[in-house]
Parts: structure tokens; sequence; C-alpha cells
């Protein structure tokens, strides 16, 4: 099946999300659709999938224009769709999920689990998926939950696969396994369109490669090209992920974390028996991918956290057991990786975000009472050292762009004195210049002598600002490199083999699939 | 980096602002617009229902074609005695022999007027942090209670009798709704399953109150406590001839006290925050709990206070009736004033103006007072969806969208 | 105080292996066998050795007359509290081995509870048990379709506060209608019409408007309460042989399952009001777990996105919920005038409705949940109207509370954990 987009254009009011985009997936190729964040990759496949409908342009299979009003016709038409965010209903059996919508009936109306079963059984046997249909999706791994919903496509002879950032949730391991899940699909003729803003993925898998930002396609490259190329297509200009920094000079230390366990609210052991020290002066990067327990343990450090034992000291002193409020106190800043979610309140003014945690403190409240007055003086001030653009202080929070808003969140926690930052994930979602421009502040706030404690899911990102980095897994930090660590050894570290084996391994195995072209991007 | 907002369209750094000071300006013109469309709205249905029920209607109506003026004019009169009553009886007794007679109605329409206030202050309040108290009505009939109580049963001087028992109100009515606010704070039970819940509790514990010899009056079997000491009674503003009492004042006080407090106070900062997004309040060091029984017991007290304005302002005893569904006729208040305090203190006085109408229009024209009920609730339908107030006039959107205050039970 | 519990996006959830459900606490097992231990002392070994406590136990419609139960007060009132007893070590042992407790554990808990309750304050004196539990079925009878209309809207993730005005609808039509035409059975047909078009009200302002689905149920009550009461005395009272006599339907005895000892008469000597409320909770039970709309219903709630994603329209199929959620509330309402009282009276449905809606989330979003909640309550609900007339020694007000009581505990997860669909009152847009 071919599949072509052409001249696609989706406005959401005055903002373009895509400008007349043209893509053509040829019949069992991976083509892949690069773009940074908020580029309009997700916006286009939603067009795709039936889930917005476009203001101009039109879908043209096998050269005839087709017309989607919904996901079912897209189903119909043989395209599936494995989100970004599983579909799938929690409460639900993973049979249950795979039918609905497309359910087996006997007796008219009445659900025919049977043949649901059979035909998960059929497909995961078929391309070596272990999935069991009657587990509840809720008690099953997000690696599998994701074969699920690649199930799920296929059971609704789906010939157009869209695959939207897949491997975000996975280990360099289970990348490598779903590239394989890729290729297998592609021999047996499907096509997939996966979308990614990461490069060397790209590089190991595409066919093709269609590159677009700000709504618009840039270009398209074949996987050959180089991944610094790739990189200066996909945001517009030679891009400097090395921010300058000077050679760290420790100060005493500042947070020892001994031996932490937290256990979730479903008593599961997340963070492991974790020790780790920040010194002031340095900045330690923690490696992992998500969902490996960095959440948690940056939570307990900060007092977000509640069954926890072991010991956290700042300068010496016990802060495990304190409040947010109290760590607070203490001169511990806290960029939590969900802005929208932990960071902001998005209906309240610039303003009132930027003493969220100090609203009661002295110049701005004194008791009961509360200056509005010294917080909009202080918010001026904030805005224009931190370059957040916004039409005012009394704007809503809401009404900045992600980047600004993440501006808005550093701003409030670096504008008091602190002897210890710590930041999750501060960049996610947050477009070029602020990434550049939060890396400098960072970097400054170490500088500074406070201890900075960074957790980031991206390599590019720790590699360029970390002293030295911890690497977690499963909740356990498998081990503390320097800052210079070869990407290689920290990936496998990452799927949590310790440092030595890890060194030994990547010197003998040589380049990966994934990690060749950190090598050619070297030279 | 991943994306981590389901938000679509995601944002860039040259999507556009949103509202200027200018932009929000006009925001605030069109509620005006909408909330007087919404009541001219709600009044129209109320005068077809009224045309509609009227007997002479139906009977002219049976020979609508051979004479349809009759029909007709039946209707108008109907309609215009009834609205005539209604706003004689709210507003200004033109018909009146004296000037008090004809004043009186509005001191009227303010008497009733209180208590809405202060229960529609407790439900905004309430609101603002992010809570829904349905359960004004059960903090009403504690307060009620409270006032009561300390109202016949204890002697004390004149002015200090009056304000133990506006604070004995305060005191239940914020008990009562702190039960809700604790047991949310504590396991996450939905207030407004609980708060209904506490409504009935109450009423029935009033129930069995009354048949108690601490509450029950002597020598009467029907469920009616002793009447409290004239020295616990809100004193009367104007003398004899109206009804109007000091809780007036002490309403439209709350309401400047609610607007301080949400907006010139650390407790309203916090308040609103957690009202706003309790995830990034909790990060940014704010006891969420805390804060949630905080405003549930604040907002239980304003509740309080209307359970005492019934009592010691104008029924002087306990009936199993006290609460008059004035905490139900709060959200609706609520609703109109859009949870802001000036506003809900004109939209009390437009639902007290409604109701002591009500009553002389059910008295000279024999329409129900029910129909203000049906007034009432149209106009928070109408407000609460401005899209279909502009539909039906045919006018530009802009201004506030539809009412969005609670999230799903799991929230 | 402790804080909000926070919750996660689904892919920050860990990526480790194992159950990932909540294990159920020990709070509801050590409540039951301290209720129990409670009813052991207080209602078995306390109560006067040589008491009786008789319950009748035949009808006159039966043929097969049952001679009364004369049990001795004090060993009846110990086996039932050890039966109790008994539950609440099936409980615990639930919870020992992580799962959770049946729904089935609490009712029966109470039910029992209650008889142990019911045998020692009847001491001495003659209950007829068949209309002991024929009251107690007519009580729940309204609250049962009321809350089969709360499951219905609220299984598609819509928050149903309206149950109230629906049945109060439903009642008023019914009674006029029926008056008007002098047909019970237009009557009966014309109570779903109203229940529906309050339905249609709330499906017009929650899904197409988007407002919030309290704020509206809340406002539909009130607006129900006024328009009914209106017209009613406007219309109803002023000529009340034309407008207010419906009468009643005649209970229709099943023949054969009438025979059935205490049970019969109960539950097969009844109108077919109430003959529809059992066809009404099984087909709802079995349409929802059984069936392709069902399953879709059940996502729609849980996760409408992903629904959206397979193609099933979710503000279509709310919609159909919410309306037949009104028509199925509105039968209920036609159970307060010809059902029972056989005239519509101002305000009469008394916050049922609210009743309706506890039963709801007492029986955990099933409709067979919800019938044998609402059992309970209308139980509770006898036994006070019983125990008041043999002069009982708690008062009958606390056995009133009992209802709203338990719903408290149960949202509070006192009794067991309840879950309501994870989207239930998330309106859904596009984009």
């Amino acid at each position: 099946m071919k599949l072509e987009l052409r001249g696609i254009t989706k406005r959401f009011g005055s903002f373009t999300a895509n400008d007349s985009i043209d893509l053509v997936v040829e019949p069992g190729e991976i083509h892949s659709l690069l773009g940074e964040n908020g580029a309009g990759k997700s916006t286009l496949m939603n067009v795709l999938y039936g889930l917005l409908q476009p203001d101009e342009g039109q879908v043209v299979i096998d050269g005839e224009r087709v017309h989607f009003d919904g996901p079912g016709d897209a189903v119909a038409a043989g395209i599936g769709m494995v989100h970004q965010h599983f579909m799938l209903v929690p409460v639900f059996t993973v049979a249950e999920n795979v039918m609905l919508g497309y359910e087996y009936t006997k007796g008219g109306q009445f659900l025919d689990h049977a043949a649901a079963r059979q035909q998960v059984r059929r497909l995961s046997e078929r391309f070596g998926f272990d999935v069991d249909p009657d587990a509840l999706v809720e008690d099953i791994p997000v690696g599998v939950q994701q074969r699920v919903e690649i199930i799920k496509a296929l059971a609704r002879d789906a010939k157009v696969l869209i695959l939207d950032e897949p491997t975000a949730v996975l280990t360099p391991q289970e990348t490598d396994e779903l590239i394989a899940i890729m290729r297998e699909l592609k021999q047996s003729g499907t096509s997939i369109v996966f979308i990614t803003h990461k490069l060397r993925e790209v590089r190991a898998v595409a066919d093709r490669i269609t590159v677009i930002r700000r709504g618009k396609v840039v270009g398209t490259a074949d996987p050959g090209t180089s991944e610094a190329e790739l990189a200066s297509m996909m945001v517009g200009r030679t891009v400097q992920l090395t921010v300058d920094k000077q050679p760290f000079a420790p100060k005493g230390e500042v947070l020892q974390v001994e031996d932490l366990s937290v256990r979730d609210d479903l008593g599961r052991t997340v963070v492991d028996g974790v020790s780790l020290d920040v010194r002031g002066g340095e900045i330690v990067a923690i490696a992992g991918v998500q969902g490996n327990g960095q959440t948690e343990l940056v939570e307990a450090i900060v007092g977000l956290g509640e069954d926890i034992s072991g010991s956290i000291r700042l300068q010496g002193k016990q802060i495990l057991g304190l409040n947010a409020k109290e760590i607070i106190d203490l001169g511990v800043g806290y960029v939590p990786e969900d802005r929208s979610h932990d960071g902001l309140i998005e209906s309240f003014t610039v303003a009132e975000n930027l003493v969220l945690s100090q609203h009661d403190r002295a110049p701005f409240g004194s008791g009961l009472l509360y200056h509005p007055a010294k917080v909009k003086a202080r918010a001026n001030e904030l805005v224009g050292e931190f370059d957040v653009r916004t039409q005012g202080v009394e704007a809503t929070a809401g009404s900045l762009s992600g980047g600004n808003q993440q501006k808005v969140v550093v701003a409030r926690e670096m504008s008091r004195p602190l002897k210890l930052f710590v930041a999750s994930q501060p960049t996610r979602g947050v477009d070029v210049g602020s990434i550049e421009f939060l890396h400098n502040r960072i970097v400054a706030e170490r500088d500074h002598g406070s201890a900075v404690l960074l957790v980031s899911t991206e390599l590019d990102e720790v590699l360029a600002l970390a002293d030295r980095i911890a690497v977690m897994y499963r909740g356990r930090v498998v081990g503390v490199v320097d800052g210079d660590t070869p990407r290689d050894v920290l990936g496998l570290m990452m799927a949590g083999v310790p440092e030595q084996d890890a060194r030994r391994q990547a010197a003998e195995q040589g380049p990966t699939a994934l990690t060749v072209q950190d090598e050619e991007a070297r030279q | 980096m991943s994306v981590t907002t389901d938000r679509i369209p995601e944002k860039t750094p040259d999507a556009p602002g949103e509202p200027t000071s200018a932009t929000r300006r006009r925001g605030w013109a069109g509620d005006v617009l909408i909330t007087v469309l919404s009541i001219v709205l709600a009044l129209v249905v109320g005068a077809v229902l009224i045309a509609v029920a009227d007997p002479r209607v139906q009977e002219t109506a049976s020979y609508f074609f051979a004479r349809p003026l009759d029909m007709l004019q039946a209707a108008g009169s109907s309609v215009a005695n009834a609205y005539a009553a209604l706003f004689k009886g709210a507003i200004f007794d033109y018909g009146a022999e004296t000037t008090t007679a004809a004043i009186r109605p509005i001191t009227e329409s303010l008497v009733f007027a209180s208590p809405l206030v202060v229960a529609g202050l407790a439900v905004g309040l309430a609101f603002r942090a992010g809570l829904f108290n349905i359960g004004a009505e059960g903090q009403i009939i504690l307060g009620a209670i409270g006032a009561a109580y300390v109202g016949f049963a204890w002697e004390l001087p004149l002015v200090v009798h009056m304000v133990l028992a506006l604070v004995a109100a305060m005191l239940l009515g914020g008990l009562w709704a702190g039960i809700a606010g604790f047991l949310k704070a504590r396991t996450g039970a939905h207030e407004v399953i609980t708060t209904i819940m506490l409504n009935y509790i109450a009423r029935f514990l009033l129930a069995f109150l009354l048949s108690t010899t601490a509450f029950q009056r002597p020598g009467r079997n029907d469920p009616i406590s002793p009447q409290v000491d004239s020295t616990a009674m809100l004193p009367q503003m104007l003398g004899s001839w109206s009804r109007l009492h000091l809780g007036l004042l002490v309403a439209i006080a709350a309401g400047f006290g609610v607007w301080w407090l949400l907006n010139r106070s650390t407790l309203g900062f916090k308040l609103r925050a957690v009202g706003a997004n309790p995830f990034a309040s909790r990060t940014a060091g704010i006891d969420v709990g805390w804060s949630t029984f905080a405003a549930m017991a604040i907002a239980g007290s304003l509740a309080g206070l209307a359970g005492a304005f019934q009592i010691i302002g104008t029924e002087r005893s306990l009936t199993g009736g006290v609460s008059a569904g004035i905490g139900f006729d709060a959200i609706t208040v609520a609703l109109l004033g859009r949870g802001n305090p000036f506003g809900i203190v004109l939209a009390g006085f437009l639902f007290g103006a409604l109701k002591a109408g009500g009553v002389t229009m059910q008295a000279r024209t024999g329409t129900p007072i029910d129909l203000v009920f049906v007034v009432q609730s149209l106009i928070v339908l109408f407000i609460a969806a401005p899209p279909l107030v502009r539909a039906i006039f045919r006018i530009r959107a802009q201004g506030a969208g539809s009412m969005q205050v609670s999230k799903g039970w799991n929230a | 105080m402790s804080t909000a519990t926070r919750e996660r996006l689904p892919e920050s959830s860990t990526i480790q292996q194992g159950p990932l459900r909540k294990p159920p606490t020990w709070k509801s097992p050590i409540i039951m066998g301290v209720l129990g231990v409670v009813a052991l002392l207080a209602f078995g070994l306390a109560s006067n050795a040589g008491d009786t406590s008789t319950f009748g136990m035949s009808t006159g419609a039966q043929r097969l007359q049952i001679p009364a139960l004369v049990l001795p007060t004090r060993p009846a009132a110990i086996v039932l509290s050890v039966l109790c007893l008994v539950l609440a070590a099936v409980a615990a042992a639930a919870v020992r081995v992580k799962r959770p407790v049946p729904l089935a554990v609490p009712i029966g808990f109470a039910a029992l509870w209650l008889l142990a309750f019911l045998v020692w304050s009847m001491a001495g004196e003659q209950v007829p048990l068949p209309g002991l539990l024929g009251g107690t079925l007519l009580l729940s009878v309204p609250l049962v379709f009321g809350a089969l209309s709360g499951v219905l809207c609220e299984r598609s993730g819509v928050i149903n506060i309206a149950i109230e005005g629906q049945l109060l609808a439903g009642a008023f039509a019914s009674a006029l209608m029926a008056s008007v035409t002098d047909s019970l059975w237009i009557g009966l047909v014309m109570a779903p019409v109203a229940g529906l078009l309050v339905a249609v009200l709330l499906a017009m302002f929650t899904i197409k408007y988007v407002v919030d689905q309290i704020i509206v149920g809340v406002v539909l009550n009130v607006l129900v309460v006024g328009l009914t009461g209106f017209l009613y005395g406007r219309v109803l009272v002023q000529n009340a042989d034309v407008f207010n006599q419906p009468g009643t339907f005649s209970r229709i005895p099943i023949p054969g399952l009438i025979e059935i000892p205490v049970l019969g008469p109960a539950l097969f000597n009844q109108t077919i009001i109430v003959y529809l409320m059992y066809v009404a909770v099984i087909v709802t039970q079995v349409a929802l777990f059984r069936t392709k709309w069902g399953l879709r219903v059940r996502a729609v709630g849980e996760h409408p996105k992903a629904a959206d994603t397979v193609g099933i329209k979710v503000n279509r199929i709310r919609v159909q919920n919410v309306l037949l959620g009104g028509v199925v509330a509105g039968f209920g309402g036609a159970f307060f005038t010809l059902g029972s009282v056989g005239a519509f009276g101002r305000e009469m449905t008394a916050g049922q409705g609210f009743i309706a809606l506890a039963a709801m989330i007492f029986g955990r979003w099933s409709p067979v949940g919800a019938l044998f909640a609402a059992l309970l309550f209308g139980f509770a609900n006898q036994l006070q109207g019983t125990l008041g007339a043999l002069g009982s020694p708690i008062p009958s007000e606390f056995m009133l509370m009992a209802p709203y009581l338990a719903t408290i505990f149960a949202v509070a997860g006192v009794v067991g954990r309840v879950r309501a669909p994870a989207a239930d009152g998330q309106p859904y847009t596009k984009a």
C-alpha cells in the first residue's frame, strides 16, 4: 500500500501546526519522520489517523483520494497507530483491548472472548511476543503494553503502522528488540512510519527520512546522512550541544544519600538502596531510561516522597522526614520533570508563579498578609533577568510557550540562595534557544558553588552538562562514572550492565547498531 | 526529549500569547452581557409557563383559531399580573397605602438575601479552592442548631449573647464541613459525595435533637425548639415595620472578608493555588491536605452563619425546615456570582428578591412560588453555557467558555 | 495531615514486573470483626435468656401456609453474630492472600448484622417476615431504578447527580398522564419519557456545551422541583380528580413462584413495575459485561481517547447512555405514583435520588451491586419502620442515617475501596 499526504495544512487558531506538508510512504518501507518536540509530527499523524481534520490538503492511498472522518475510517483503510501514550484501557484484559472497536461476537451482540484470545495468541506467536491474552493491561510492563498496541494494529490488518515516539519508554536493549520487530514487520510487507527525535535510531532503521521543523517539511534524507547534518536540519541551525564550561572545582559535600529505598503506593520498591553524593560546585547527572526510579529518588530528596527508608543529609543535616516546605527553606531548589503538572499553576499569573513557594515569606507575605505589589515588583525583575518572553507579569503562565514556562520555574527556584539545585528533565519540551539559556544557567549555578543534581533521560544533555554521571536501572545505581564516559558504555549501564563489564563489552563487541553512528559523528 | 503533555496544539515560542488586559476586559463585559441575557431568557421561559398553566389561557386556547386575540390577551394579562406582583413583592409596592408598606418589599428581599449571600460565599469560596461544596444545606442546619441552642439555653447579656450564638453557628457549620474536608484530605473521599451524605445526616440529626428534652419546646409534641431569648436576636435595623436585621451587614462584610482572604492573604493564596493545581502546590511546599480542610472549614462556618441568620434573624425557633433549601439556592448563587465574592453578593440580592417577590406573587395571583426555582435554575444553566445563549441571541463569541469546576470522582 | 496522592502520567509508570494493583487493606476485616464482636456481646450474650423472637412466615396469598418461626432470642442472635464473624474471617482470609474482598461479603455482613439487631430488638414480639422482606423490596425499587440510571451514565463517563430530578419528573408525568388518559399503562409509558427529557438536558449541557457535570445535575434537580411544583400547584391541585388521580397498579401474583416459602410472596406478588425492575437489573448487568455494546461503554468511561482511536464515537455513546439512564430512572419515578402512593405530591421523591446515587457508589458501579446496595438501604429503612412500631431501643433517625453513613465509609475506603470509572466526570473533547 502506498500512502501519500499532499499539502496537509492544519491550523489551531492563528497557529499553523502543519504547513502544506507532503509525505510519501512507499510499500514496505520504514519511513522516519524526524523533528523536534513541537515541530508538528504528532499533529500530522493525528490528521493521517483521522483524529484531526486537515484545513487543507489530502490523504491519498494507492493513488486514490480518501477522507477520514475518524480513526475508524483510517483503520478500515489499513492504517494502524501506536500512540506515544498507549491507548489501552488499563482495567481491560489484553484480549479485550485488542478486540475493542473490532469485536468478535457470537449470537449477535455477545462477546466472543475465545476468538479474541486466539487472535492474540496467533499474532504473538508469529512475531515472537510473549503476551498473555488474559492479563490485565494495568498488570503488565510498559514494553509488553507496547507489543499489545502493535498486536492491536495488526489484528486490524494494518498495512501502514505509525509508531509515535515508541522508544521514549524503552531501554536501549528493548529498543534494539523493537527495531528487530520493525524489520520483521517490514519483511512481511507492512510499511512503517517511525516518528522520533532521536537521530541515532533513525539512522539505524529508516529507509528514508523526512525532517520537519515548525510545521514544514525542511527536507528528506537517506540513512547515510550524518547525525550532525540531520540535527541541523531538524533545528534549523548548527547545534552546539556541548556547553562551554570551566573545569569543575568541587568544594565540600552538600548532599549525601545513603542506602535510600523508596516504595510506591502499591508497595513495590522503586528506589533500591541508592547511595550518592553531590559536592558543591559540581553537576551530578542521573542517567537512565524513564521510569527506573529517578523520579522517586528526586522526590524523596526534595521531601515529596512517602514510603522512604535510609538517609539523606544536606551539609550533614538529616533531611529525610522533613516536608517539602522545610527542605525548600533549607536552600534546596527543585525543577520537577512535569512542568505543567508539578511546576506551574497555569491559571495563575506569571508573578504568582514566581513566588509560589515564597508567597508567605518576606517580603511577599508576613503572617496572614500577602503583598501583591511586592510580588509584582520582584516578578518584573526576574522576568528581565531570565529573559521570560511574556505579555507582562500579570499574564497567566498558561499563555507562555513551554520554554518560557520553564524559565519561570527555573527563575523561581534560582531566585533565592541555594545549597542544592535539583533539576529533573529541565529542557524537556523546550525550544532550542531556551535549552541553551537553561543549560548556561545551570552551569552558572554550579560555578556559583551550588551542588547540582540533574536528572535527564537524554544522554546528549547528560554528556553536555555532567561532571559525574550516576546511571540508574530498576531503582538501583548501576555505577557512578566520569562525565566523559563513552556513550556506548553508558548505554550498556542503562540496561543494567555494571561499569566494568560495560567497558569490557563495549571494547569487545565493538560498535552496536546504535553506537556505530556515534563513532561516525565523532569523526 | 519526549513531549510530556498531550496538549494539541503544541505551543511554539511564536504562538500568540493569551489574554492581554484589553481582551480580559472585553471578556468581563461579555460575562455581564451573558448574565443579563440569561436572566431575560429565564424570565421569558417563566412567562411561557405562567401563561400555559393559566386556566383562562387554556380556556381561550380552545377557540384560538376563531378568536386568537382572546388567548393572547389572557396570556398577556396572566404574565403581566404575575410579574407585577413579583416586582411589587421584591422591590417596590407602588399600589401600597403607606410609604413603609411600599418600600417594605425591598427590605424583605434583603432579609431573604442575607443568608443566601453567606451560604453562596460558602459554596463560592470552596469553588476557588477546587472543592464543590454541595453540603451548605447540612452546614446551615448545624449552624442553626448551634445558634438556637446558645440562644434559648444560655442566659447572657445583650451583645455577648448574639455574638456567641453567631460563633456557635460558625463553629458547628465549620465542623460539619470540616468532616468532608478532613475525609478528602486524608482518604481522597470526594467532597461532593460526602457533603451530599452529610446533608441528610444533618437533617436526621436535627429531627432526632428536636425529639429530645434538651431541644423540644416544653409542652409541645411537634418538633420545635423553644424561642431564643431576645438578647440573642440580631437587632432589627429599621424598626418594627421591617424584618431587616443586622445579618445583612454581616453578610456584606463577609463578602469583603472572603475577597480579602482570597486576594490579600497568604492562606487565600494557598487555597487558590491548591484549587488550581494541587500537584504544583504540593511541590512548592504548600500543605494540600491542610488547605483542603481549611477551605471546607471556613466555607462551613460561612454556611453556619446562614443558619444563625435563620434563627436569630427571623425564625426565632428551630424546626425541621429551618434550612429552607437555602443550601441548594446557595449553589445557584455561587454559580451566578461566578465564584467572585462581590458577584456572589449581587447574585444573593437577585435571588433574595426573587424569593421575596415569589411569596407575594403566590399570595396575590396564585402563581406558585416554585416558579422562582425554575427561573433560578434556568439562569444558572444559561450562564453556565454561554455558547447556548450566544446561539439564541446570535451574538459573536467572546469571553468565557463553559463552566468547569469539578473533576471526576477520582480526582 | 497527608497531602494529595499524586497522579502519574502513564509514561512514568515504572518498568518493573509484578502486580500493579493495590493490595487490599486490613481495614474492612478489622471493622467487620469489631462489629461482629459488638453484635455477639450486645445482641447475643446480653439479651434475656427466656425471650423469643417470632417471625411470621406466610401470607394469606399463599396456598401453602407455614407456621410462624419462633426463635429463642439469645441463641438466634448468637448464631447470626457468629455468622457475621465468619464473614469477617472470610474477608481476612482474602486480604491475607492479597485478593480483593468480594462485594458480597460486606453486603452479606451488613444484612446478617441487621438481622441480629432485629432479632435482639424484637425480643418478645412478632414480625411477619414476608412483609418485612416485601417492604424492603418496595422501599428499594426507586433506588434500584435510580442507581441503574447512575450506572448507565457513569459507566460511560458522565456523572449523574440529576437522578433525583429524573425520578421526580417520572413520578409527575406518570401521575398526570395516567389521570388525564385514565390509563395506568399510558402513565407508565410517559414516566420514562419525562425521565428522558431531563436526560436530554443533562446530555445537552454536559456533552454538547461541556458544562461541569455536577453543576448541571444539581441545577437540573432544582429545575425539576420547580417545574413539577409549579404545575402541581397551578394545575394538579386545582383539579385533582382530573389531573392527579391515577390510581395504582394492582399486584400480579406469579403462579408457582409465589409459593416459595418466605421469599415467594415478597418477590413474586408485586406490580408490573417491580417485575420491570428485575428485568432492568439483569439486562443491564449482562449488557454491560457480556456484550460488544457494554465493552465499548466501559472503554468510553475508562479511557475515552483509547476508544476514540479505535473508531468508537465517544460522545455518541455517552449521549445514548445518558438518555437510556433517564428512561430507566423514569420508571423508578412511576413507582412513586403508580406503584405505591397513587397520586403525585410536591417533592415526593424526598432525596431518594441521592440515596440511589449512594447505592450506585456502594454497589461499585455495577447493576447487581447497586441492586444489593439498594436492598440493604431499603432493609435499613424498613427495619426503622418496623422497629418504630415495636418501640425500638434505637432512635429511628439513626436507622435512617445508615445508608448515608455507609456511603461515607465506602468512599473513605473504610469498607473496601470503591473505584469509579477512570474518566467519570471528565468531558471528552477532541483536541
